[in-house]
């Protein structure tokens, strides 16, 4: 990234530190890769929680923490005696033949708990046991991804290292799988995470064939504490994300064509609240253009303020009524075209077409 | 309860608006009183179950009693929950570790049948309110947002003086219409259910604190339950609203008989449903499902005219004006016996993507099979060349009346009760050794019944 962009995705940020991202952040960049105000804010690393809630449309993602501490819970459950539920699950699963683990845990460097430290002597260990070839569990190593030119820090739950195999990476998850079903979206979203790990640990190992290219998800059995170990191929995740974390320092352009004196700045005034008014980055906001889908409400931290600018738009009504009316923007010009009130341009003929037809035969029928 | 895998935390259920039963886990992580709780459960609902089955009729050689039991919840995921209690409870034994009262493997396999029936369409033994709804109103708001209750019933019946879109704005605020459920809301967790749960664990028993902490954990379960309870009716109260459809009796009666035949075999045999079904038993409901779905789209068809138009809309139907009628037209049948095959030309405007050789009938005359000959297509209509055979008496020449005439108004559609044909699999016990044999009833084992519920 040359430097002006540096500098513009700074003055769009403001004042402020940029927001860390994490595992689930960058997941979640991969949702909606086509919004270009979600991917300049992620670039400029903007806190979009605090965004939304200052326009007035805050997001909606609380965690309950019966949630987090049953995960806790699990995860310590399975970590404990030494790895020694896990390292019979792998054996099964990776068909490992690993008889003695070593094991180093990197949660904590002597005290020294600076991402930095924490970071240098991950890789140190990650690299020297690519070298010597132990079979070794790490535990929380911390890894780092460049994200649009910033640095992200990432903490798998597990990576796990075969003498004459690879590198897994395991997520510990405490949603259970039930029959042997888990699940879809729960399975999904541990899946993308996974990848991201996956490819931080390949950047940081600079060899794609050491890591594998499917991870281990751990979860309760059934309706107990019982762990069961599942192989979750991520390649389609790994390369969705690739390709949105490429767009990302790829984001010369869309800055570029952005009015130069443009700024997301929630940098606090004396009362703790962002000094500029809700109106002023109301107005910032619609600089950068959107592309909302329902789908967003579940991803993005600016869906209900992007929802509410989109109403009257026939994406709001989801994505396949969006395709269904290709090239018809909003539900009024719909509705103008199923009448014939409106004339169809070139784009829309097939879409106008279809409304008209609907349009006569409900109508004939409800008559 | 957020976080475990189908702990319940609390359900409020019942058959009159103005007294549900509320029942509640003050600890959803103790599996005794997850137990108690399902054990409560099932009395209120296996007394429900019996109560459908006090009035009988014979149909054919069976028994079938005139009511079957109905559970409306919510949403899709209530839905699965149920399903998941089930499977839960259903192995569960009266003797060994963990014994529990014999209802409350009753209550699984009763769960389980709801929530298996509920798949077959147009089943209405288990119905997702959002579902229902869906299906006879169209919202301005995606499917996502439809899932919510009180979104889409904003939508749809908004209080007075609020319009449809305004209403299921207001919808989505947590604090006044507090998630259907099964998920909790999670600052509701964190801020009232957390520390109330704490309050309970913390004070001794049969105290006053814990007495406090009970009605504390009932007044705010209550306080996040009753305004979907609510709902709930209302919705009942739109839908009742609508005309019924002429085959929802039809529909009524399959559920009928099914309750009918799962209740004997209850009685008769009573093992419960196994943990997966085996390849032949899935391949079989694979097939009863799709049948059941082509069924189940034609007579909605036949019921109502706007879905009979979306089948226009897609061209599977079309409605058209007879332009022309060969009515004694007779042709050499396969055995050399002439027979009488009327040809008809039907002019239609509607996008007609049926080929010719496709088999159709016309909602009026349902007995009379039509197959489509010729199509032309004109500037700005089709015309449509049908073969016309069945249905016309048994003289040479068509009775009267028994062929579309000239000028007749007429709608014909690919899609209706019996166009699902496949080659019948052979009855269970006669599955070759190829496909392993006929299937032997999953025989639940100790473990099943001992699995442990955390
Ligand atoms: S919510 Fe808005 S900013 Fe976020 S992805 Fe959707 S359209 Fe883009």
């Amino acid at each position: 990234m040359d430097n002006d962009t540096s500098e513009r995705l700074r003055r769009l940020r403001g004042a402020v530190p940029a927001k860390r991202h994490n595992a689930r952040t960058v997941a979640a960049l991969t949702g909606n890769p086509g919004c270009a105000r979600r991917a300049v804010l992620d670039a400029a690393g903007v806190d979009k929680e605090q965004l939304a809630r200052h326009v007035g449309f805050p997001a909606k993602f609380g965690q309950s923490q019966f949630a987090i501490t049953r995960g806790n819970a699990f995860e310590a459950q399975v970590k404990a005696n030494a790895f020694a539920e896990l390292i019979r699950l792998l054996r099964e699963t990776l068909e490992l033949e690993l008889n003695e683990v070593g094991q180093t845990d990197l949660e904590e460097v002597g005290g020294n708990t600076s991402q930095e430290m924490r970071h240098i002597r991950s890789r140190q260990k990650l690299t020297g046991a690519a070298a010597d070839g132990e079979s070794t569990f790490f535990d929380h190593p911390l890894l780092t991804l460049d994200v649009g030119g910033n640095t992200v820090y990432l903490e798998p739950d597990l990576v796990a290292f075969h003498h004459n195999g690879k590198f897994h990476v395991v997520e510990i998850k405490s949603f259970a799988v039930i029959d042997d079903q888990a699940d879809g979206g729960k399975v999904a979203a541990a899946a993308t995470q996974s990848a991201v790990y996956v490819l931080a640990l390949r950047r940081l190992l600079g060899d794609d064939d050491a890591v594998s290219d499917e991870v281990v998800l751990v979860c309760p059995k059934d309706f107990s504490n019982q762990p069961v170990a599942t192989k979750v191929d991520v390649r389609k995740q790994l390369i969705v994300l690739q390709h949105q974390l490429s767009r990302l320092s790829r984001i010369e352009k869309l800055v570029g064509e952005l009015p130069p004196a443009l700024t997301f700045d929630l940098a606090a005034g004396d009362d703790g609240k962002p000094t500029r008014s809700a109106a002023a980055l109301t107005a910032a906001l619609a600089e950068v253009e959107a592309r909302y889908a329902p789908d967003c409400l579940a991803k993005c931290e600016m869906a209900f303020f992007c929802r509410k600018e989109a109403s009257g738009c026939t994406a709001t009504l989801g994505i396949n009524v969006r395709e269904e009316l290709g090239g018809v923007e909003t539900v009024a010009e719909a509705l103008g075209l199923a009448d014939g009130s409106l004339i169809a341009s070139d784009s829309q003929a097939e879409a106008a077409a279809m409304l008209r037809t609907t349009a006569e035969i409900y109508g004939s029928v409800t008559a | 309860m957020a976080g475990e895998a189908n702990a319940p935390l609390a359900a409020m259920i019942g058959s009159d608006v103005a007294h549900p039963t509320l029942l509640f886990v003050p600890q959803p992580r103790n599996r005794d009183m997850r137990f108690e709780f399902a054990a409560s459960l099932a009395e209120v609902v296996l007394d429900y179950v019996r109560s459908r089955t006090q009035r009988s009729e014979v149909l054919g050689n069976d028994v079938v009693f005139l009511e079957a039991p109905q559970l409306l919840v919510p949403n899709r995921a209530g839905a699965a929950f149920v399903r998941l209690l089930g499977r839960s409870t259903r192995f569960r034994r009266t003797t060994g570790l963990y014994p529990v009262p014999q209802r409350v493997p009753t209550l699984g396999r009763w769960l389980t049948y709801l929530a298996e029936r509920s798949e077959h369409p147009g089943s209405a033994a288990m119905l997702a309110m959002t579902e229902a709804l869906s299906m006879h109103w169209a919202s301005g708001q995606s499917a996502l947002e439809d899932a919510n209750l009180a979104a889409i019933l904003g939508w749809i019946d908004p209080p007075d003086g609020v319009t449809g879109p305004e209403a299921a704005i207001a919808a989505e605020d947590p604090l006044v219409w507090p998630p259907a459920g099964p998920s909790t809301d999670p600052s509701f967790d964190n801020e009232v259910l957390a520390p109330a749960i704490r309050a309970y664990a913390d004070s001794a028993p049969d105290s006053p604190r814990r007495m406090h902490a009970l009605q504390t954990l009932e007044r705010e379960l209550r306080g996040q339950m009753e305004p979907t309870w609510r709902l709930m009716w209302r919705a009942v109260d739109v839908l009742r609203a609508l005309p019924p459809g002429d085959t929802v009796e039809q529909r009524w009666t399959a559920d009928r008989k099914d309750f009918s035949r799962y209740h004997n075999y209850l009685v008769m045999d009573g093992r419960p449903q196994a943990r997966r079904d085996g390849a032949v038993v899935a391949a079989r409901r694979l097939q009863t499902l799709e049948r059941e779905q082509t069924l189940y789209d034609a007579t909605r068809a036949l019921d109502d005219p706007l879905v009979m138009a979306n089948f226009r809309v897609t061209g599977e139907a079309f409605e058209g004006t007879v332009v022309s009628v060969e009515r004694d037209r007779r042709v050499t049948g396969e055995k050399g016996r002439r027979i009488t095959r009327p040809l008809i030309v039907v002019s239609t405007g509607d996008p007609m993507h049926l080929a010719v050789g496709a088999a159709v009938r016309s909602p009026a005359r349902l007995g009379q099979e039509a197959t489509i000959v010729e199509i032309r297509r004109l500037a700005d209509s089709t015309l449509v060349t049908l073969e016309l055979a069945g249905g016309m008496g048994r003289r040479a020449a068509p009775a009267p009346g028994t062929v579309p005439e000239e000028k007749d108004d007429i709608t014909y559609t690919s899609a209706f009760p019996d166009a699902f044909r496949t080659p019948d699999l052979p009855p269970t016990e006669l599955t070759p050794w190829t496909h392993g044999g006929p299937p032997q009833p999953y025989v639940p084992t100790e473990d099943d019944a001992r699995e442990v519920w955390e």
